[in-house]
């Protein structure tokens, strides 16, 4: 197991009271798996990315522990969780595109950035130029300034910047999601390449387009409203879900194939709650088909057939 | 109902104006009654030009275009909002659409102080409900309220009905969904085509072809500010002929098959003129002998509904 999340609770503290953001996550991720984070906007996703690594105020620790290769992680403590950042922990922010540092040479930032860290950036250089190559940036890049390069290439940029001491978790986060659909495609591929190549142990990609999980990543993780919804083989998320909210979600999109005038495709009624006050027990309870009286206690993240876990209590039944 | 007829805009760029950039080079297309035609192309592909172009929001520099047969493309004063009373858009970003000082209704409110001024409030208000009514929401539940308390879904729904309350025969949509989740950008969507059937006709602009292919009869495959494909959105899907159109499609993520490697290319090769094929430095196929790299292939129209613009494919050739 490379990381293991258990009971993990992250609010928001607000001037009108806690966001329940995160609401007790437990799952776990094997090594050199490529998980994919998907859910609407608002639904945790990226807090539940960032609270691995930057726990930035308002972001508030409310319990839970976070293991990651059997080593505890202080994600509560900023100062403690420099050791552990970069090296084993690594993020590629949403928006890399403003990523860098606009008043640098790309060469001089990341030299700058390795020596905070006690690492030389000469004897990492021929390793860096390296994988400039593997994502078909010429090594002149690091005499530029990050003005020079286009949206995909400083994305690829701070890819490569990322993963350089090769952590053990990388988190992606939308890493997609502003580029045009042929650098998006080789930004995706790349990712698989550098887990493949061992750069990063494993990774959590974040994004709400599934489209593209189903083409890089090894399993799913569906957040709805703050809780984990689903967690199975990309597969099975795709061609048989099982929680009702996976099963609204994935038939909402729209595919090449299908036309407005043949097949209608249908959203799901209603909004998501608001965190601030969330209902008690399931949180899709309202917008939800098959909802019914037992759902107003929150259910039980639970293993319905190996590495297929689902928070449902409908769904939970027919099982048991 | 409304043709674009070799369209250009030019910018000028560099210190002292003295570079041109083409955002938009001759682009001709219509779009007819009844129908949704996608305009789609990457980032910087002037897609959105084209559509404030439309809209009047920014000038063209040289070319037609024509709505109902009439030249519209300098249009001022009266004459102008009476174009408005025809043509509407709708944006990207709901969220920055609205002024968050004010309720959301207040969009409604300045259509009714420029174009409806002497309507009755009780006949206003019943043509507000039943603008809000057709675009799927009811009046009660989001009338009356700030920006920050309608969803996404909602205040992009609520610019439409905007739209809506001029009677519109076409409509802009400028990537009005890439900003919405999934389970409600379906529902704008659905939306889209109820108003075609009711004889809008629409413009969709967007960088998704999944969403595009969706909604659309005919769709407009933009490069570099050229039309590199265009015709009955089926054909074009089905069988692609441009190379950057084949690419594009096989770079599409989709939910029924997954990519296959190396047909991405990101590096260009070889720097063509101004004047050749804009796709000359990425395109796999490109021929120096055809001329490509020094002329621009123009559209050809390969099968019915079916336009081309590239020299490998060319009739005879």
């Amino acid at each position: 197991m490379s990381l293991q999340i258990t009971d993990l609770k992250i609010y928001y503290q607000t001037l009108r009271g806690e966001v329940q953001a995160l609401e007790s996550t437990t799952f776990s991720m094997a090594d050199g798996e490529i998980m994919g984070l998907a859910g609407e906007s608002g639904c945790g996703k990226t807090t539940l990315g960032h609270s691995l690594i930057y726990m930035k105020p308002p972001m508030k620790y409310m319990g839970g522990q976070v293991l990651l290769d059997g080593e505890e992680l202080p994600i509560w403590d900023m100062d403690r969780m420099n050791e552990f950042r970069f090296k084993k922990i690594s993020i590629i922010p949403q928006y890399a595109m403003n990523a860098m540092n606009p008043t640098r040479k790309i060469g001089k930032m990341i030299s700058e950035l390795l020596g905070s860290r006690g690492v030389d950036f000469k004897a990492i250089l021929p390793e860096l130029e390296r994988r400039l190559g593997l994502v078909k940036l010429s090594t002149s890049v690091l005499d530029m300034y990050p003005i020079e390069l286009s949206g995909g290439m400083k994305q690829r940029m701070v890819m490569v910047l990322s993963t350089l001491l090769n952590p053990s978790l990388l988190i992606a986060d939308e890493i997609t999601s502003a580029l045009d659909v042929a650098s998006q495609k080789a930004v995706a591929e790349m990712l698989v390449e550098f887990r493949n190549q061992g750069y990063c142990k494993s990774a959590i990609v974040i994004t709400h387009d599934i489209s593209i999980l189903y083409q890089i990543a090894d399993s799913i993780l569906i957040m709805y409203a703050g809780q984990l919804a689903e967690k199975a083989s990309t597969e099975t998320i795709i061609h048989a879900p099982r929680h009702p909210y996976t099963k609204l979600l994935i038939s909402s999109l729209p595919e090449i194939g299908i036309k407005s005038t043949e097949k209608r495709l249908t959203g799901i009624p209603g909004n998501p709650p608001l965190l601030l006050n969330p209902p008690v027990g399931c949180r899709f309870r309202e917008r939800c088909p098959v909802a019914f009286e037992k759902c107003t206690e929150a259910p039980p993240f639970i293993e319905v057939e190996p590495g297929h876990h689902i928070a449902c209590w409908k769904e939970g039944e027919t099982n048991a | 109902m409304l043709s674009l007829d070799r369209v250009t805009k030019v910018y000028r760029v560099g210190t002292f104006g003295g570079k041109e950039l083409r955002a938009v080079n001759e682009v001709s297309f219509d779009i007819k009654e009844g129908e949704v035609t996608s305009l789609i192309g990457e980032s910087g592909s002037g897609k959105s030009t084209i559509g404030k172009m439309i809209l009047h929001l920014i000038s063209i520099s040289s070319g037609a275009i024509k709505f109902k047969g009439k030249d519209v493309s300098h249009l001022s004063g009266d004459a102008l909002k009476e174009y408005y009373r025809n043509v509407q858009g709708v944006f990207q970003d709901p969220f920055s659409s609205y002024n968050p000082i004010f309720k959301a209704d207040r969009v409604f409110t300045n259509v009714r102080e420029e174009f409806f001024p002497d309507m009755q409030d009780a006949a206003w208000r019943d043509k507000v409900n039943s603008a809000i009514e057709s675009v799927g929401m009811n009046p009660e539940h989001v009338l009356n309220k700030y920006p920050h308390q309608l969803s996404g879904g909602q205040l992009q729904r609520f610019l439409i009905a905007r739209a809506l309350l001029l009677d519109i025969h076409f409509l802009v949509a400028d990537e009005i969904i890439s900003m919405l989740d999934a389970s409600t950008r379906i529902d704008v969507l659905n939306l889209l085509a109820d108003l075609k059937l009711r004889g809008l006709a629409i413009l969709f602009i967007t960088h998704d072809l999944s969403l595009a292919h969706y909604i659309s009869e005919n769709a407009v495959i933009l490069y570099r500010g050229c039309v590199a494909e265009m015709g009955a959105t089926e054909k074009i899907f089905s069988h692609p002929i441009h190379p950057y159109t084949k690419m594009l499609m096989a770079s599409v993520p989709r939910l029924d098959e997954k990519w296959k490697t190396g047909t991405t290319e990101l590096t260009s090769k070889e720097i063509g003129t101004p004047e050749g094929c804009p796709y000359f430095d990425r395109c796999p196929v490109a021929d120096k002998a055809l001329g490509c790299d020094r002329f621009r292939p123009t559209l050809q129209e390969l099968e019915p509904n079916h336009f081309v613009a590239c020299y490998r494919y060319e009739k005879n050739g």
